[in-house]
């Protein structure tokens, strides 16, 4: 019997619009259109579901979590994120014509 | 005791392989085994005998419930074995995907169970005489599934985890519906009541058996405990199931037929009658009332589905057919 063992189709569905598509599983199928069918009756018999991939599983390369060290972060990286940042609660700006004058003796405020 | 080694190498007591230590580490921690990662030879090994033989017990537990399926006696009754056996079907399924990822291809998986080389559970080794056993089935038999699969789900090897987690959802519904079946016959006519029970004296022992040897005659706890592929033992899910069970049975007015049964308080166990292991051992291997039917089925149903098999690899492997040119 040679005649079951068909490539492997890796799962992902949708469970509303707008919503991004997770993995669920993965299923033996003869092609992607079969695949189809096979992964709506294993994956969705109960729950919402309004879309589905499915892809060969011989297309995804993956990261080895034996090279885990490449997701470790040499160096601060505060500066990518939001809180990486200070802002003071009140911003109190001069008023008047004081702003000019402090543009003026700041050149690089000049340009803005 | 046993030492996991590597096949590449071979540890001694004072030699352990630091790739153990190192995976034993994390197991502690709580983390998951992935497909890819380092494993002891013997955890896999473990690992596909029990999700093979758990797959296999998925498919040939749709058989004795199928044949029920035509005899429901309502038309929601029929739904809803139709969907649990739908549902049965698909957990084969995804087991084999899980078992898949250790090693066997499906391909191989189920020409041992149709060879009689793999086992499945011993309850599927029984007839389901009348449809009083359906609802027995569906209620007893999912609830002691569900407290093994509930636990396994907890285990250290992510792809298995992950299916059991889909399946206990899913199987949650067959427990209630087979519970209502139940209490329906059990508030029904006295010939209701009777085939309930009469379903549950032959249905005792092969569900007392259900959660395999007791923890005296298992030689496979221990290591599986270590590795959290198994977080309790055979005996700590049967109490539990007891536990869980025995009030609600009794609640029904059924009879236990087992007569040693009893609380005890000191302990906070249940006493039962131990089964005859040798009995359950004789089943598993095949030996049991329906064995051969099953099995014979599962060949007969893998037999009658070539042809449709053979149509749909034809029609993945179509040539497009070429348009004659117009002129």
């Amino acid at each position: 019997m040679t005649d079951t063992q068909w490539p492997i189709f890796e799962v992902f569905h949708q469970q509303a619009r707008g919503e991004p598509h997770v993995h669920v599983g993965s299923i033996h199928a003869p092609d992607a259109e079969m695949a189809i069918i096979l992964a709506k009756e294993q994956y969705c018999r109960r729950q919402a579901c309004v879309n589905i991939w499915v892809v060969p599983a011989s297309a995804i390369t993956a990261t080895l979590y034996t090279d885990d060290d490449i997701f470790e972060r040499a160096t601060d990286k505060s500066y990518r994120e939001s809180w990486g940042y200070k802002t003071p609660k009140h911003v109190a700006m001069p008023h008047g014509d004081s702003p000019a004058q402090v543009a003026e003796s700041d050149s690089e405020v000049k340009h803005m | 005791m046993v030492i996991a080694v590597d096949n590449e190498k071979t540890a001694s007591m004072s030699d352990v392989d630091p790739r153990l230590s190192a995976f034993e580490a994390r197991i502690n921690r709580g983390e998951k085994i992935e497909p890819a990662d380092w494993m002891p030879d013997d955890y896999r090994q473990q690992l596909i005998r029990l999700i093979h033989v758990h797959a296999n017990s998925e498919i040939c537990g749709a058989l004795p419930e199928g044949k029920w399926i035509p005899h429901a006696p309502t038309f929601k009754r029929k739904l809803a074995l139709v969907a649990k056996v739908q549902d049965e079907v698909g957990h084969g399924q995804l087991l084999y995907r899980a078992a898949e990822t250790l090693g066997p291809s499906r391909e191989q998986m189920i020409e041992d169970l149709i060879s009689g080389k793999s086992k499945f559970s011993n309850v599927f080794h029984y007839p389901a005489e009348s449809w009083a056993d359906v609802a027995i089935i569906a209620w007893l038999i999912d609830a002691a599934a569900i407290i093994n699969q509930t636990m396994m789900a907890e285990g250290s090897y992510g792809p298995y985890a992950r299916a059991l987690k889909r399946i206990c959802y899913e199987e949650a519904f067959h427990m209630k519906h087979g519970y209502e079946m139940c209490v329906v016959l059990a508030g029904g006519t006295r010939v209701q009541r009777d085939m309930l029970q009469d379903a549950l004296n032959r249905w005792w022992t092969p569900i007392m058996m259900f959660h395999g040897p007791s923890d005296k005659e298992s030689k496979h706890t221990t290591q599986l405990v270590k590795w959290k592929v198994k977080l309790k033992t055979n005996d700590e899910q049967r109490q539990q199931f007891l536990r869980q069970f025995v009030p609600k049975m009794l609640d029904l007015r059924l009879k236990i037929p087992d007569k040693s049964l009893r609380y005890d308080s000191a302990t906070e166990t249940w006493r039962y009658d131990d089964p005859d292991w040798n009995e359950f051992k004789k089943v598993v291997n095949n030996g049991g009332p329906v064995s051969h039917e099953r099995v014979e089925a599962r060949r007969l149903a893998h037999v009658d589905g070539l042809w449709v098999r053979e149509a749909l690899t034809a029609h993945a492997n179509r040539q497009p057919i070429p348009m004659p040119e117009r002129n």
